[in-house]
């Protein structure tokens, strides 16, 4: 074995990665898939959602962030962490107002889909039904609708990191924090272009692009074939 | 816009060399200088210190003291503080509101006059307590609000209201506040006297390994509340690699019911900045940051002063005390009213000029901290403990304390108890012998650590003060026989929703349902599973939240249904053949308004 390996555990499977991989890069690698939402191939780590979540020797660390290290014994598909996880992706559904039903990204949408993994029917906390939250059609190619927002980073990161401009940023914090972007007030003011990765990158249907809504019918998407991780669990040895 | 704001906004600007990492300061300043960051104002300050505007309003958003929205020329924050509450809060409350003729979050018609609530400014042993502007006002009552209001109308500026001086320190021209000491109980580490120099002299006639390795001997852990042993931490920020590194002092006492660094910087600033100065030559840094709470910026004169005082002494600057080849020296970063900028990575990203979010570790600051320099953040208490070691020798302080918690420890003792104030205390003493000392016999309950520690009963005052049984970072709120709990950690759980940075989903989100569910078990709403729904969101809280605020933010509720359950139980009692869950009519209450009649359906 290379010195350049690490060896540690998952779930009582040896799994190897790199030096300077994190928990989830070792683990995608390795055909074990970590529940996510706000983590993005490409992105840097940001440890906000927290679905992550695994216990590393017994602490409970987000496997987007946390490095690998010789030995280490993580716990990923466990009923603690599946009941957390599942608590996590409730909380994101009634902080919000997702309406699976009538929005155009069911299907293709990465907090529905994780809930339907984990196996949630019905969210156990009390809708919060926000009533500040707005859409900002402004743009012509794109919108925000910031009632399905999950608050992930990840258009900021992608507008920083892939598309080299400062498009978004939270403003806020606490239950107030939300997506800003850079202007006073309107997405059109920005530099924002429909070809721009953090347009893709929404886990939700916050920011979509115009005119394209229902392109792949309903049955036809993402999500409807296969749960979502499963594209990682396909490489699996 | 007015050239006028074009100009001083520019100026501002310059004076920190246009520097974005001088973010805090910049906003501070025009927030002071305007009464508000505008639009306008935004959009210069981005493009003056070239980043984007929408960076400038994260800033701006994210701090209680820094507002958008146009502020009165004089902004009356009451302490708003479950201390206060106990001690007539909601009298001064009404009786500035009515003086005033607005409530709170309103600014008076003529722009003269905001009136705002903010959490604990640190002066729990003198309750109720108000700023006006960064004036201080203690033991408020209703005849001194109609005095205050009265005469500030009349134009009389904040700092000439004071009717008395505090005793110490509070009394130099630079402090001039009215606000008292109450340093109840002196020992040996830091309120002895103090010679200054001889800590840092000793220091620097040793090498700065030797100097970790005396800290170590001396078994010093952090004062915060965390209590990591600070030689491990200096050694780790000595061993890692940077071309700079950096001391700061984490002075953002924001834990309600903590003031114990109020008074170390009013008396003991010396102590305070020999520790910083010996830490600086132990992890080899030439720069050091006090981050002060933006509620203790009547300190900051005064603060300059010593710094300055102690720079002509030589303590700081350029070959420190003939020490060829060590400088230090130290600057003041103001905080603008964020709790979790007491998280020691919250508190670097609000020194770098950000939101206080913390960050993610690791890298731990010792490995990438300020500006991604190695960085050793340590408490104002624990500097004073590494100037005492070396002054008087880790055996000596060793010998002070418990075997796993040395040296004394102050404590910030405040509610209903005869002689509220600052203690310190050698570190394994009994919970019910300080009761004793601050007068607080009879108790119903105790809490320790502030919000994020634990609430004790009876059956526990047995228990010692240390790092392994009753932790603390220095707060103990007493409540008397009657006082409703359930009040106490409602007030609690509407701090840390209030305060927390919102940046991870448990923290963000959970505090808020479980201060929901609080209120309905409060209401009589409650059923048993509700108990049961507590415990389990609590723990999930806990378990997953991302920094130090979420994981103890469910304490409150987790350690009262621990150790206060029949309180909660007298409350969801199962008799009841159906209890609604909400109140229907003000459910309703929009739609009826609207219609302007009463529901045919739900009638009353």
């Amino acid at each position: 074995m290379s010195e350049n390996t690490i060896t540690f555990e998952i779930d009582g499977v040896e799994v190897q990665g790199a030096p300077g991989q994190t928990i989830m890069q070792a683990a995608d690698a390795a055909g074990i898939y970590i529940p996510r939402l706000c983590a993005f191939e490409g992105l840097p780590p940001y440890g906000s959602c927290r679905v992550c979540t695994v216990k590393v020797n017994g602490r409970f660390q987000s496997a987007c962030t946390q490095p690998i290290a010789e030995g280490v014994i993580v716990e990923n598909d466990t009923e603690e962490l599946l009941e957390f996880r599942r608590n996590l992706v409730d909380m994101l559904f009634v902080e919000g107002n997702h309406f699976c039903m009538f929005c155009e990204k069911s299907g293709n949408c990465e907090l529905q889909a994780l809930a339907y993994r984990l196996g949630i029917t019905a969210p156990k906390y009390p809708y919060m039904f926000p009533a500040d939250r707005n859409v900002d059609a402004s743009h012509k190619d794109i919108f925000i609708d910031h009632n399905r927002c999950i608050l992930c980073a990840r258009c900021i990161r992608a507008s920083q990191d892939l598309d080299g401009k400062n498009v978004f940023q939270f403003v806020g914090r606490g239950p107030e924090k939300r997506i800003a972007v850079n202007a006073r007030a309107r997405l059109v003011d920005t530099d924002l272009d429909v070809t721009d990765r953090a347009v893709d990158v929404c886990p939700v249907g916050a920011i979509l692009r115009k005119h394209v809504g229902y392109a792949t019918p309903v049955g036809e998407r993402k999500y409807d074939s296969a749960p979502i991780g499963s594209d990682i669990e396909a490489h699996k040895q | 816009m007015s050239e006028n704001i074009e100009t001083a906004v520019r100026n501002i600007c310059e004076s920190v060399g246009n520097d974005r990492a001088r973010m805090m300061d910049i906003v501070r300043e025009v927030q002071e200088t305007f009464g508000c960051v505008s639009d306008d104002a935004m959009d210069l300050i981005a493009s003056q210190v070239r980043t984007p505007r929408v960076e400038v309003e994260s800033v701006v958003t994210f701090y209680a003291f820094l507002s958008k929205k146009q502020n009165g020329n004089v902004v009356i924050r009451l302490c708003d503080d479950i201390i206060d509450r106990m001690f007539g809060f909601e009298r001064i409350r009404q009786t500035f509101s009515e003086a005033l003729g607005i409530g709170i979050g309103e600014t008076t018609e003529d722009g003269r006059f905001t009136l705002e609530t903010t959490p604990c400014i640190g002066m729990c042993d003198q309750a109720p307590a108000v700023m006006v502007n960064d004036e201080i006002f203690t033991d408020v009552s209703r005849d001194t609000v109609v005095d205050i209001v009265e005469q500030l109308k009349a134009g009389v500026a904040p700092e000439r209201l004071r009717r008395r001086l505090g005793d110490g320190c509070n009394s130099n021209p630079l402090v001039s506040a009215a606000v008292s000491n109450n340093l109840r109980r002196k020992d040996a580490v830091i309120f002895a006297p103090l010679e200054c120099g001889n800590a840092l002299n000793k220091a620097l006639s040793m090498s700065p390994n030797e100097v970790i390795r005396d800290i170590k001997t001396a078994r010093l852990r952090g004062r915060g509340g965390a209590g990591f042993p600070t030689g491990m931490k200096w050694d780790f920020t000595r061993a890692a690699k940077g071309e700079k590194k950096y001391v700061i002092c984490n002075a953002d006492e924001g834990e309600p019911g903590t003031f114990k660094d109020r008074v170390i910087l009013t008396e003991r600033p010396e102590l305070l900045i020999e520790g910083m100065a010996i830490a600086g030559y132990a992890i080899g840094a030439k720069e050091g940051i006090i981050y002060l709470r933006g509620e203790y910026a009547y300190l900051r004169p005064y603060l300059e002063d010593v710094l300055q005082k102690a720079r002509n002494m030589n303590l700081l600057g350029t070959n420190v005390l003939g020490h060829e080849g060590f400088d230090f020296d130290i600057r003041i970063q103001m905080g603008a009213g964020a709790y979790v900028c007491g998280e020691e990575t919250a508190l670097i990203s609000s020194c770098e000029g950000l939101r206080g979010d913390p960050k993610n570790r690791p890298p731990f600051p010792a490995q990438k901290g300020y500006q991604g320099y190695p960085t050793t953040v340590n408490n104002v208490e624990t500097f004073c403990c590494v100037a005492r070691i070396l002054d008087q020798g880790a055996g000596w302080f060793s010998q002070i304390g418990s075997k796993g918690s040395t040296g004394t420890k102050l404590l910030s003792i405040a509610g209903d108890c005869r002689r509220p104030g600052v203690y310190e205390v050698p570190f394994g003493i009994k919970l019910s012998e300080v009761l004793e000392l601050a007068g607080g016999d009879g108790a119903a309950a105790v809490q320790m650590g502030g919000p994020s520690g634990q609430m004790v009963g009876p059956e526990e005052y047995d228990r010692t003060i240390c790092y392994d049984d009753l932790a603390t970072g220095g707060a103990m709120m007493v409540f008397g026989p009657n006082r409703d709990l359930l009040e106490v950690v409602h007030y609690f759980m509407e701090f840390f929703v209030e305060e927390s940075c919102g940046y991870c989903t448990p923290c963000r989100v959970g505090n808020v349902l479980l201060k929901e569910r609080l209120e309905k078990i409060m209401q009589g709403k409650g059923e048993p599973a509700d108990l049961q729904y507590l415990e389990e969101l609590g723990t999930s809280v806990k378990s997953t939240s991302r920094c130090g605020l979420g994981q103890t933010s469910p304490n409150p509720i987790l350690t009262t249904l621990k150790n206060f359950r029949p309180v909660y139980e007298k409350l969801v009692t199962e008799d009841q053949e159906f209890r609604p869950t909400f109140d229907i009519q003000q459910a309703l209450g929009e739609a009826k308004a609207i219609a302007g009649r009463p529901s045919m359906h739900f009638t009353d």
